[in-house]
């Protein structure tokens, strides 16, 4: 199976170099045959371009092949074949030996050749779409993948045999990934940071034959909120598994990895904001472009960061010194994009300029510049130990308290954009509008600071911990104000449709959402992002207690006492575990009982590896998160830490609404199925009305 | 007074006002302290065992150094009362690695100015950049109404603007 594998891969780069090639040639024929400079019939180019289009489908068999057989080694134990030896054992579960695939470098790199030739192949086979602007975007897709294969093939094969006798048993995956989520963080993410490419290749491919009007946005729109959509929900499991398996009571810790992930999360997000001011008044085109540039350099700069181990992390089991492939990749993706962008920069001129400071348009153009300066604060942070070594002479480290003192700020204006931003009108906002529109969440906002205030939040009492209570009451506060505007949006418009149909209000408001789903699953996702700066902002009031407990020992934190019922240990067929029993009463009366873990694997290795199992009660307004710290070698006993996280919960619930509000904007509107309808009930009777193309059924996605 | 209450009626100064104040807010956040002494220092500073983590909250079973690290943060707060001279103490025994953020001075400064300069640079220019370019297209406005795409709809018509909000926004 080793040998099937390389051989796909070989395969894979052949029919890649083959797309790339050939499909490229095919374009140029095409252009100069439309402009007579070759006498070679266009219809020979296009049958040459349709043999590139094949090759590139044909890819994505040979690099299924090649993950296939890669699976297969883990679920055969083949140790003879080195990765599988390193990242898998004969005991581990199987779903983690499935997990195997994404568990070192060799593996993650196939993942992600693998990831993104789905979806070229995708691409490839929806082409119809657009056929000459897919074909571009195809081929330089192609340019990617030629890339990750070539690494694959020559500087991190997957396949390579392990020296000497075959071993018997193997290393064993990494405790800290033994965990269900996961199973699923790694292929989000890389379905996140791998789909931008496509946005990438349709932004380049339209720019390189200048390509009119703005239809490669339509059709990458759903290819990006795609792409969006997996980047968050990846980012947030991998943000909940470190709050789970970690143990030290929080989800983010401002690691190099994870700022790799984050960085094109906010390009992105500014990009889906921005094509917007470019669909609906012809502007920002220069800027759309660069962002979804950078996006896409900034993922294969993220990749850079994990594997090259240029920033220390404590994702260490991803590095290597694979990064020369990767800066050499950068530097001609980079040079290509400004290459391309210089000679065709005319093209992107602006068909209309902002008109009033106080409009929808500026308020998106804010919303990009403070999504970009949060972006180049993360960026700044997580290269500034490289840029001081070189400058200094010593490495420094830059942690939570640099990013939590500069990004709070701007999140929290970012914040208030979200709230102000929806209440603006296009072109300018009359003074009418803005006191009709801001009147009940500044209402909101006043009566939530006074309650809060009220309730014990007064950051001028707190002393030492004025920032971070300052910090938290200006976030409920214009959370509140945020969620007013937009419940007040949606009642709104629900009114007029009731007042037009008599349906009730519920009915009103689903219809409403039919209606016209890109706005107001975008205010879905808005809330759904408020939710979360509500989580966030509860961790200000964090409480954390540590106590060496026997049986029938008992402490309070916050409003439960726990008591120790008993210390037991146990032994499995890949781990040895210690765990405290604790019974949580609340109030005098029984909750629930808790058992944290240290599990001590050691599988295959000559050393145990240890990994914790926290145990939590989570509420809507706090979660319990207990710790077992491990044994006190000089008393004995064991050592439990407990947490007290308010309204952790609401992060996890956030992101359950940004998920349901990108479903409801991915879906088509009311009125399009309507025409789609007539478009079906036409057809029987003859070939379809010209009127009821393509173009007007994307017009009417977008009225 | 006339002049006053029709400034008083203009977006452009709501805006300006409501950007000072939040300016003043996030200046008066970012220079706030936080947390008890030991808790602040503490958060300030990350284990030396190479799991990344800051010293308070590295977690690690049998961490070689966090514990003597911890006893060490409370011998020198004891010590003094200055958090400055006990970051100093541990960056002389431990190396500049050991603070969680670089508060050296010097060229360390950086890491704080620049992404805070880019942050009102960001903010400032974007209110530059719209008052430029409202400023062009009401120029244009005035040498070519046409050309500049200026509505036939006269601004004082607000609900007809809103209407067509109404209608034709996402």
């Amino acid at each position: 199976m080793p040998e099937f594998g390389s051989f796909s891969l070989l395969l894979a780069l052949i029919l890649t170099a083959y797309n790339l090639v050939v499909g490229g040639f095919a374009l140029w024929g095409g252009s100069a045959s439309g402009l007579r400079i070759t006498r070679i019939p266009e219809a020979t180019w296009n049958r040459l371009g349709e043999t590139a289009r094949r090759a590139g489908i044909a890819s994505f068999v040979a690099l299924c092949c090649a993950a296939f057989a890669l699976v297969w080694c883990a679920f055969h134990n083949d140790f003879a074949v080195e990765y599988i030896r390193a990242h898998s054992n004969i005991a581990l579960n199987p779903a983690y030996k499935f997990a195997a695939l994404w568990s070192g470098q060799e593996g993650s790199l196939l993942l992600w050749a693998f990831l993104l030739s789905a979806y070229g192949c995708v691409l490839r086979v929806r082409h119809r779409v657009d056929m000459r602007l897919s074909a571009f975007a195809s081929t330089i897709l192609a340019g990617i993948q030629i890339f990750f294969v070539l690494l694959l093939v020559v500087a991190a094969p997957p396949f390579s045999i392990a020296p000497g006798p075959v071993a018997a048993d193997g290393a064993g995956l990494n405790p800290l990934l033994q965990y269900p989520e996961m199973v699923m963080h790694p292929p989000l993410l890389y379905l996140g940071y791998v789909g931008f490419s496509v946005p990438f290749a349709f932004a380049l491919g339209a720019l390189m034959m200048r390509y009119p009007g703005e239809k490669w946005i339509h059709i990458t729109r759903r290819w990006t909120m795609v792409t969006w959509l997996f980047l968050t929900v990846g980012i947030f499991m991998g943000a909940h598994w470190a709050y789970s398996v970690l143990g030290w009571g929080g989800y983010w810790g401002w690691d190099p990895v994870e700022n790799a992930s984050l960085m094109p999360w906010l390009t992105g997000t500014a990009f889906l904001h921005s094509v917007m001011m470019q669909e609906k008044r012809g502007m920002m085109k220069n800027w759309n472009v660069w962002l979804i540039f950078s996006t896409f350099l900034l993922t294969i700069l993220g990749t850079l960061l994990t594997r090259s181990g240029v920033v220390s992390s404590v994702h260490a089991f991803a590095q290597s010194a694979i990064g020369a492939w990767f800066y050499t990749f950068i530097l001609i993706a980079f040079s290509v994009c400004l290459f391309v962008f210089f000679f065709n920069r005319d093209h992107l001129k602006s068909e209309n300029k902002l008109e009033s400071l106080v409009s929808r348009e500026s308020s998106f153009l804010f919303n990009n510049m403070i999504l970009l300066a949060a972006c180049f604060t993360v960026l700044w942070g997580t290269l500034f130990p490289v840029l001081s070594e070189y400058v200094q002479g010593s490495k420094v480290t830059v942690g939570p308290p640099f990013y939590n003192r500069v990004n709070i700020p701007i999140g929290l204006f970012l914040l208030f954009l979200t709230g102000i931003g929806p209440l603006l009108a296009w072109r300018s906002t009359s003074l009418r509008s803005i006191r009709r529109n801001f009147i009940l969440p500044s209402i909101a906002m006043g009566i939530t600071a006074i309650a809060l205030m009220i309730a014990g939040i007064r950051p001028w009492n707190d002393g030492d911990e004025m920032q971070s209570t300052l910090f938290s009451l200006v976030a409920f506060t214009l959370a509140a104000g945020v969620i007013t505007a937009i419940v007040e949006e949606f009642l709104r418009g629900a009114n007029v449709v009731r007042t037009q149909t008599g349906k009730n209000i519920f009915a009103a408001i689903i219809l409403l959402i039919r209606r016209n789903t890109r706005r107001y699953g975008g205010y879905i996702i808005h809330f759904g992002i408020v939710v979360m700066f509500i989580g966030i902002a509860g961790g200000a009031f964090n409480q954390a207690r540590e106590m060496e407990m026997t049986a029938g020992s008992s402490f309070n934190i916050g409003p439960y006492h726990l008591v120790c019922e008993s210390m037991t240990q146990d032994s499995k067929p890949e781990y040895d575990t210690s765990y405290a029993i604790l019974d949580v009463y609340r109030g005098g009366k029984y909750v629930m009982q808790l058992a944290p873990e240290k599990r001590a694997y050691f599988a295959g290795t000559d050393h145990e590896q240890s990994s914790t199992i926290v145990a939590l009660h989570s509420t809507a307004q706090a979660d319990l998160y207990t710790v077992f710290e491990g044994i006190n070698p000089d008393s004995g006993l064991p050592i439990i830490k407990a947490y007290l996280n308010p309204l952790i919960a609401w992060i996890w619930i956030g992101v359950v609404f940004v998920v349901i509000g990108t479903f409801i904007a991915l879906a088509p509107n009311l009125v399009r199925s309507a025409i789609r309808q007539r478009q079906e009930e036409l057809a029987p009777t003859g070939p379809p009305a010209p009127s009821l193309g393509p173009a007007v059924l994307a017009k009417a996605d977008h009225a | 007074m006339h002049r006053l209450l029709s400034h008083l009626r203009s977006p452009i100064f709501w805006a300006k006002t409501l950007q000072s104040a939040l300016l003043c807010v996030i200046v008066v956040a970012m220079l706030g302290a936080g947390q008890t002494r030991y808790n602040r220092v503490g958060h300030e500073l990350m284990c030396s065992c190479g799991c990344g983590q800051v010293l308070l909250e590295c977690n690690h079973v049998g961490c070689p150094d966090s514990s003597r690290m911890i006893n060490e943060l409370h011998t020198q707060l004891d010590a003094s009362n200055n958090d400055t001279a006990v970051l100093n103490w541990f960056e002389a025994k431990y190396g500049a690695i050991v603070l969680a953020a670089p508060i050296r001075g010097g060229f360390d400064n950086a890491a704080w100015i620049v992404p805070i300069g880019v942050f009102l640079l960001a903010t400032g220019g974007t209110f530059v950049v719209v008052w430029l370019w409202k400023r062009r297209a009401l120029s244009l406005a005035v040498a070519n109404p046409a050309a500049a795409g200026i509505p036939a709809i006269p601004p004082q018509d607000d609900a007809l603007r809103e209407r067509i909000r109404r209608e034709t926004e996402y």
